[in-house]
């Protein structure tokens, strides 16, 4: 604030409480020809049964108007509010912040710090780091993945063992520091006439549906879908390609809904984390993320 | 009834008792006080009035995109402000400055939160977490009681306001070129609605670091 409106402020706001301290007063004087305390001030309504009396305010109003302007002397005097002047207090919202932050710093930090040395495949059995995890996986992840883990339609599952990424906690670990963009490019034009034949032959590499016949869709899946889903439909965790081979459907595995994904294309995005939640309680995250398709009895 | 009136000239705050016109402008002088200190210099702070480093003004449909925010009454369970406490800051992200809104006409701030608050809920989800979400909140967060919009999805936008729309923000300060302006209405020609939200709160809050 520059020093013209830190003066304009202190002058104001100075000027406006004295000025309620002069009114008060001023009000309260007695005036010449004005009516002795307790008697009628020469207002009288309705016959005179109605009458304004020039009584003094009562006490109690009267020192909590002194209260308030008191209050607000000191008040002012602790903390910022005439302009430029910090308040004895030093205090600012900024700093409180800070020391917030500083107390849960102290307070968690060293919990933190613990967990990260750790591996996190001990973490992964660890009830106290899991519960951690939980808690961080219920406000972080649970709007995408579910508060079960268990996903939903493009949305992975986390719970069944089966890894667009690749589950060894490195991979995990990466996918929640710089998250991921999985590109399935839109195929339609590609195929062309060999569409309804490629969909067949996805579907049996799960064995959804008896390999067909007709070779048309395997030599179509070798000529557009091989680069990336692999020979055999395995998938490549590198490109974060499904396999098509387990019957797990990010985006559902009906014909129609294949057919669809085929002709569209899809684009899963993995936000990342690392700048917002730090590499230590990712640490945690992972463990936790990771022990969710462990059968370890926790 | 009868109001007897005594003939002794008004002393004192008498005065202002029987002088409503006196009265009205002394109430308001008083009233005027607060905001006189505590709004006026605001209009005059660097704080206030100058852009954070790298804020840039929406796009066309970024800016068509607020507008359906606000048309959906979004802001009335959503808050845009983050405050500096521990417990937002740990949920949302850094606490909002007053230089990330200098070009917000108006601020949607709120103070209501129905549901979270959003100053920084740009690039925290996928587009397609958005669309599934504003059809149907339920399909991604089982526990949501937002209700759905489909219909963003099947309405476009014809652009038919959108030069007005960043003429009217260029005349309130917002920096836009006669560029942004004359290509505003060809940006937003055919996009949905949807696009165009998604695109707004793809952005908020973006320009400084979660943390």
């Amino acid at each position: 604030m520059t020093t013209f409106w830190s003066w304009f402020v202190t002058i104001v706001t100075l000027a406006n409480i004295l000025g309620c301290l002069w009114l008060i007063r001023w009000t309260a004087k007695p005036r010449a020809g004005e009516a002795p305390v307790g008697e009628t001030t020469g207002h009288t309504w309705d016959e005179g049964t109605l009458a304004d009396l020039n009584n003094p305010m009562p006490r109690w109003w009267l020192w909590m108007f002194y209260g308030t302007i008191a209050f607000g002397l000191i008040y002012l005097t602790l903390y910022p509010g005439l302009g430029n002047y910090r308040g004895l207090l030093g205090w600012t919202q900024e700093g409180q912040w800070e020391r917030e932050m500083e107390v849960a710093e102290q307070r968690y930090g060293p919990i933190f710090a613990a967990y990260a040395e750790r591996s996190v495949r001990d973490l992964a059995r660890d009830r106290e780091a899991l519960r951690v995890g939980r808690s961080l996986f219920a406000s972080y992840c649970s709007q995408c993945h579910g508060s079960d883990a268990q996903g939903g339609m493009g949305f992975p599952n986390l719970t069944d063992g089966v890894w667009q990424w690749g589950g060894e906690p490195e991979q995990i670990m990466t996918t929640l520091m710089r998250g991921r963009q999985a590109v399935m490019p839109a195929l339609g034009a590609v195929l062309g006439d060999d569409l309804d034949a490629v969909v067949e032959y996805v579907m049996s590499l799960s064995g959804a549906v008896p390999e067909p016949s007709d070779p048309a869709g395997r030599t179509a899946y070798m000529r557009a879908c091989v680069a990336c889903h692999g020979p055999e439909g395995k998938g490549n965790p590198l490109l974060g390609a499904p396999d098509l081979t387990n019957g797990v459907w990010l985006y559902g595995g009906s014909a129609g809904v294949i057919r669809q994904t085929i002709v569209q294309g899809r684009n899963g995005v993995m936000p990342a984390f690392a700048d917002f939640l730090g590499e230590d309680r990712l640490h945690v995250l992972t463990a936790y993320v990771y022990s969710l398709s462990l059968d370890n009895g926790l | 009834m009868s109001h007897q009136h005594h003939d002794k000239p008004a002393v004192g705050h008498e005065k202002v008792e029987v002088n409503v016109g006196l009265l009205a402008v002394l109430i308001l002088l008083v009233v005027s006080v607060g905001g006189i200190v505590q709004i006026v210099p605001l209009f005059f702070m660097q704080d206030t009035t100058e852009p954070v480093d790298g804020l840039t003004p929406y796009t066309a449909l970024q800016l068509e995109g607020r507008d359906i925010y606000i048309r959906e009454g979004c802001n009335n369970c959503h808050s845009q402000m983050i405050r500096p406490f521990r417990a937002e800051t740990e949920r949302y992200g850094r606490y909002s400055v007053a230089g990330e809104f200098v070009w917000e006409h108006p601020f949607l701030w709120g103070s209501k939160r129905t549901g979270p608050d959003l100053a920084r809920v740009g690039g925290r989800y996928s587009d397609e977490w958005h669309r599934i979400h504003l059809i149907n909140p339920r399909d991604v967060v089982p526990e949501s009681n937002m209700p759905g919009y489909p219909w963003l999805e099947h309405r476009e936008l014809t652009g038919r306001y959108t030069e007005r729309k960043l003429r009217t923000f260029q005349r309130l300060g917002v920096p836009y070129t006669e560029e942004d302006i004359a290509g505003a209405r060809e940006a937003v020609m055919g996009k949905t609605e949807m696009e165009a939200l998604i695109a707004y709160l793809q952005v908020l809050g973006t320009v400084i670091p979660l943390r």
